[in-house]
């Protein structure tokens, strides 16, 4: 199924119901899906489906009500505690009083990494976010494009070996998430980490993953699971061949699908 | 020049205001003085007679500046009388004051946002003891601390002072600390970030803005809490003492300085706070607005 067949996120039957004012919402219905390692895994659907819920739930940040779920083989608070995650969130979330480089250097700073690493890291890791330079700038002098690969950066810092990424080229123009895309792509063959990347964007979707999961709302259930059939080696232009327009048109079909039920 | 003249017109119309109120608030004593001595005053006489009285019911502003000017400038610091004696009298029950009141509300607040328990046992307490009219509990710190051996008046008046600014702190920082949104703690949480770094990291650093609106409230009522503890008979020094003896032995020229030192103080007080904001502002890499 994946390149070295282990599994490294392992849901089941996953259930989770918040209780709210207004009564229970099931955010997640019977969600089961495998995660292997390595893999580049999209989120799609409509809003309200649970992707974020999903995420969150992988990042040990929700309890499920009901199934089980591993990440690495064990409980996603022990995973946590592990330090596993690195979580970019739709918001870039940089903290204004630090530059760049000193929020890229927070999550070390937790870690307890000497000093002397903590810059290493923070150099290597702007150099890869194509940020050098931009270390002693705060996060209100950068662009929006800029500080949400800043926070990227944030997360690629420590060696998480899971990236969960909720919408974050969600509020960029098209032709800055191309760019961020194709960064985006070459980082993940680089570093050979596992990615959780949520997107409401068909083509986004296709372009990045090795595998897409359509989901569909009331209750957040997994509709269909797409193996992308597109080789690693992916130029912008892949996305006008037949194979890309064909899987793209299943994913087009999975979420008309799971509005179909909705009406 | 744009910001300058609305301020300089609204103190233009002060003093008017002012000038008129004086005018017609000593006029009495000017008429009356003229019907003893069985003249009928012009204008010009009223006008003239009730710019430069010994006890007017309201002087003018140039009577105030330059009574003000004698008693803090011309006089020696050592007078009784010196104005910048019992300002520095009153300054420093303030600065005790506001560091005690600082101090309590940081950690209350603090203990606040991370203990349940104390954000249900403390927060009603403190909202109560800012209920209890201070001028009431004013003199009973002062006897009580003198019956347990305190001498002089520094010790009662820092406690007041602080009991008035403590509030503001508490109420502003709990709001401050508690300010980082989810996404944030949940950053830290991805972390595995312990409850101290969560605090040093982000709570604390994201609640500065509002530590420093605080700390101008909290140093304006330092001030006004150091004054009430010089109210209650028997202080004899300080700017408050000054404002209840002028009133006490009708002297107004007394009160009226005295009144208006405690603004001065009181403005440059809140003005240093705000260089200090600035400061901080720009070490956190915020420009000052
Ligand atoms: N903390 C919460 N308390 C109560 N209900 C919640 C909570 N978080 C999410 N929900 C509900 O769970 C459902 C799934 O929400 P979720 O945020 O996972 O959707 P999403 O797929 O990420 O949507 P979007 O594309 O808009 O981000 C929604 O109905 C939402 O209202
Ligand atoms: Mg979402």
């Amino acid at each position: 199924m994946d390149a070295d067949g282990a599994a490294v996120i392992e849901a089941r039957d996953l259930d989770l119901v918040f209780e709210t004012a207004d009564g229970p919402v099931q955010a997640l219905k019977g969600v089961s899906l495998s995660i292997g390692r390595g893999e580049f895994v999209s989120f799609i659907g409509p809003s309200g489906c649970g992707k974020t819920t999903f995420l969150r739930v992988i990042a040990a940040l929700e309890e499920p009500t009901g199934g089980t779920i591993t990440v690495n083989g064990v409980s996603p608070d022990e995973a946590r505690r592990a330090r596993a995650y690195g979580y970019v969130f739709q918001a870039a979330g940089l903290y204004p009083w630090r530059t760049i480089a000193g929020n890229v250097k927070l999550p070390l700073e937790i870690m307890g990494y000497p000093a002397a690493e903590r810059e290493e890291r923070v150099r290597k890791v702007l150099e890869l976010v194509e940020l050098s330079g931009f270390g002693n700038k705060y996060p209100w002098q950068l662009s929006g494009g800029m500080q949400q690969r800043a926070s990227i950066a944030r997360a690629l810092a420590f060696d998480a070996d899971i990236l969960l990424m909720d919408e974050p080229f969600g509020a960029l123009d098209e032709i800055v998430r191309d760019h961020l895309n194709e960064q985006l792509l070459s980082l993940w063959r680089r570093t050979g980490k596992t990615i959780g990347f949520v997107t409401h964007s068909i083509p986004e979707a296709v372009y990045l993953s090795t595998k897409i999961v359509v989901m569909s709302p009331r209750p957040g259930r997994i509709t269909d699971v797409i193996e992308s059939p597109l080789p690693a080696e992916r130029p912008l232009d892949i996305r006008d061949t037949p194979e890309f327009l064909e899987v793209a048109h299943r994913v087009r079909e999975g979420l008309r699908a799971g509005h179909a039920y909705d009406e | 020049m744009r910001r300058v003249l609305p301020v300089l017109v609204v103190t233009l119309a002060i003093v008017v205001i002012w000038y008129v109120a004086a005018v017609w608030l000593n006029s009495a004593w000017v008429i009356d003085q003229a019907a003893r001595a069985g003249r009928e005053p012009s204008f010009m006489d009223i006008l003239r007679g009730t710019m430069n009285q010994d006890r007017p019911l309201l002087p003018p502003p140039h009577q105030v500046l330059a009574e003000l000017w004698e008693l803090t400038v011309e006089k020696r610091i050592t007078s009784k009388r010196s104005l910048v004696y019992h300002g520095l009298v009153t300054l420093q029950a303030t600065m005790l004051g506001f560091v005690v009141g600082a101090i309590l509300g940081v950690a209350l607040a603090i203990g606040i946002v991370h203990s349940r328990t104390m954000d249900l046992s403390v927060m009603p307490w403190a909202i109560i003891s800012q209920t209890v009219p201070i001028v009431a509990i004013a003199p009973m710190i002062i006897v009580l601390s003198n019956a347990v051996g305190i001498e002089g008046r520094t010790v009662p008046k820092t406690i007041i002072s602080a009991y008035l600014s403590y509030f503001p702190v508490l109420v502003s920082m709990v709001k401050g600390l508690r300010s980082p949104e989810r996404e944030q703690l949940d950053l830290l949480k991805t972390y595995n970030a312990s409850r101290w770094q969560t605090f040093v990291k982000l709570r604390l650093p994201a609640s500065m803005p509002y530590f420093f609106a605080s700390m101008k409230v909290a140093v304006a009522a330092s001030l006004v809490g150091a004054i009430v503890g010089e109210l209650p008979t028997g202080a004899i020094e300080g700017l408050g003492a000054r404002m209840l003896i002028g009133s006490q032995f009708g002297e107004p020229m007394i009160m009226w300085t005295a009144l208006f030192a405690a603004a001065i103080l009181a403005a440059l007080l809140v003005v240093a706070v705000g260089i200090v904001q600035a400061l901080a502002a720009r070490a956190m890499g915020q420009v000052a607005r």
